[in-house]
């Protein structure tokens, strides 16, 4: 009589906590190994697509902080790029720096949000400790530039809303000065932590030609030895006119990932560094009335202001018929746009490129074979977000 | 990114019969194809030397409702060789089936699932066309122009059940879609007037 395969299945999620979110992961698992992942995703779909398509595009910019929720600035980035390139307007280089300043924020605190969670999936808890403290840090900049502490919508077609609160530059600049001694604080606990390498050392391991079949970008491309990154080969803003490396993985697997996200918090302060000391006076938003609204003071003494100012409010501004897609490099790998504009003030169309959407794709691929303990550190190092997955 | 031009030139003698247009906008390479010729446009972009599209970056609809062939299918492609990035698009009406790209690209089974759940399109050998975005059990296609913004049904934890229920929407006030286009330009009706 033929031996009888015996499979269990086991549900992971929707609510557990090492699912970064709404993930309900549906696992075969043969004893402890995984033979087969099916995740379901959708848990949180709102339907961001859609609520685009009717609103104008200054409406529209909000839901951007929605999706990757824990970087949120740099999303806004794609979209503003990809109007202000339909409509070729030139952004003012203080806008400019100021924007390039607030992404590698969003870098670092989406960093820090990763490797912590990813230590404590597999059994560290003092680093989410240390590193949350520095979020928090972190999201008083965005609250103070911003007025929120998360959803920012600070970004704006042709620069930012407003310019950087007074001595706000100078806090900054001491985040900058201590925060390097709190990634060697971080890395003492990791590094070379015995636990967290037999956890995450040679667990799932990508190739470079997987990589690229799985359309992974971002870290999990740079992890396996890929030197690609588009603020470099593709420069957009001003990345074209500041020093960084691109850090890169050797071996593809999730220690290399949690490395180059290491490394690159570090870079990132020097681009935060730079930023301070090329940032120029002057504009912080694009002088175009029939795009960026009037200053306060103007609405009371010009007729012209409080016609721009009325209509900007009201009907937005009309985006010439175009078609175009933008990329950026966010945290979390390629995030892009691809907008269609058809001469109304609402978007035809906006489809939104999120990274971690083909990252949790493979999952499948990435646990087959894996013990059933190694999900948690799978899905840690590709660091999903379900905002930007589900959309 | 300076040899686009060249690439285009080279993607149009290549594959002379199969592209209807090439042009190249916002520095990417954007050719029209029909739908027919997808996998072997796609496979010769992927495996040729001079282009090297190794990466699929996404694949999408647009719904244009009025159009006889309504949708136009998007596909996104990026070389890291060349650095260079190339939009595939066609357009098909509402039955047809398109060939799904699994077998070059793994990471195009999602991306499918994604356009089949949102607009209703069909992949032909797709190994799994299930809905992924939306609700176990949900009908229709949110995507499509025809879908209204509110959905049709809504969820709520009902008491007397004791469990979650669906429900069709019920709003206190519909939702509203004003028109501020300048009345010196005409609104909408009386465009339609002056056209005639």
């Amino acid at each position: 009589m033929p031996k009888e395969k015996k499979t269990l299945n086991l549900n992971f999620g929707p609510q557990h906590p090492a699912a970064h979110g709404v993930l309900r992961l549906i696992l075969e698992l043969d004893g402890e190994i995984v033979e087969h992942a099916d995740p379901h995703i959708g848990l949180l779909h709102r339907g961001t697509e859609k609520l685009i398509e009717n609103k104008t595009y200054l409406q529209a910019l909000p839901y951007f902080d929605r999706l990757d929720y824990v970087a949120p600035m740099n999303q806004e980035h794609a979209f503003a790029l990809a109007v202000e390139k339909i409509l070729h307007i030139d952004v003012p280089i203080r806008a400019q720096f100021i924007r390039v300043m607030f992404c590698e924020i969003g870098r670092i605190l989406s960093h820090i949000l990763n490797i912590t969670t990813q230590a404590l999936d597999v059994g560290a808890l003092t680093p989410s400790l240390w590193g949350f403290e520095e979020r928090e840090t972190l999201m008083t900049f965005y609250e103070r530039v911003s007025g929120s502490r998360l959803h920012a919508n600070y970004f704006r077609t042709g620069g930012v809303h407003q310019d950087l609160p007074r001595g706000l530059s100078e806090d900054i600049a001491k985040f900058c000065q201590n925060f390097p001694k709190v990634i060697n604080d971080l890395e003492t606990l990791l590094t070379d932590n015995r636990i967290f390498k037999q956890r995450n050392v040679d667990i799932g391991i990508v190739s470079k030609q997987d990589a690229l079949d799985h359309s992974f970008s971002g870290v999990m491309l740079r992890g396996s030895g890929i030197p690609w990154d588009l603020r470099k080969s593709q420069p957009y803003e001003c990345y074209d006119q500041l020093e960084f490396k691109i850090p890169i993985g050797k071996n593809g697997d999730c220690y290399d990932r949690y490395l180059c996200r290491i490394e690159e918090m570090k870079e990132s302060v020097k681009i935060i560094n730079q930023c301070l000391a090329k940032m120029p006076t002057g504009p912080v938003k694009s002088l175009d009335g029939k795009i960026s609204p009037p200053p306060k003071k103007e609405l009371k003494e010009s007729m012209e202001a409080l016609i721009h100012h009325f209509k900007l409010f009201t009907e937005g501004y009309r985006v010439k018929k175009d078609e175009i897609y933008v990329a950026v490099e966010a945290p979390k790998g390629e995030f892009g746009v691809y907008l269609i504009s058809d001469g109304s003030s609402k978007p035809y169309k906006c489809k939104i490129r999120a990274p971690g959407f083909s990252h949790l794709q493979s999952m499948d691929y990435l646990i087959k074979g894996h013990m059933l303990a190694d999900v948690p550190a799978v899905l840690g190092s590709m660091d999903v977000v379900f905002g930007e997955i589900d959309r | 990114m300076k040899n686009l031009s060249d690439l285009e030139k080279k993607i149009n003698s290549e594959l002379a019969t199969k592209v209807k247009t090439t042009k190249i906008n916002h520095s990417h390479i954007c050719i029209n194809i029909e739908n027919e010729n997808l996998l072997e446009v796609v496979l010769f972009l992927k495996n040729n030397n001079k282009t090297k599209f190794k990466q699929l970056i996404d694949i999408t609809a647009v719904d244009y409702p009025e159009n006889e062939r309504r949708f136009k299918l998007v596909y996104l492609f990026l070389s890291h060789e060349f650095n260079s990035r190339i939009l595939i698009d066609f357009f098909i009406n509402e039955n047809e089936i398109v060939s799904s790209l699994t077998s070059v690209f793994p990471s195009a089974n999602w991306m499918e699932r994604e356009v089949f759940d949102m607009y209703g399109i069909k992949f032909k050998n797709h190994p799994d066309l299930r809905r992924i975005l939306t609700d176990y059990g949900f009908v229709g296609h949110p995507l499509r122009k025809d879908f209204p913004l509110t959905g049709h049904n809504e969820v709520r934890y009902s008491e007397d059940n004791k469990k979650v229920i669906y429900e069709p929407v019920k709003l206190e006030q519909n939702y509203r879609n004003f028109d501020y286009e300048s009345p010196w330009e005409g609104t909408e009706y009386i465009k339609k007037q002056t056209k005639k």
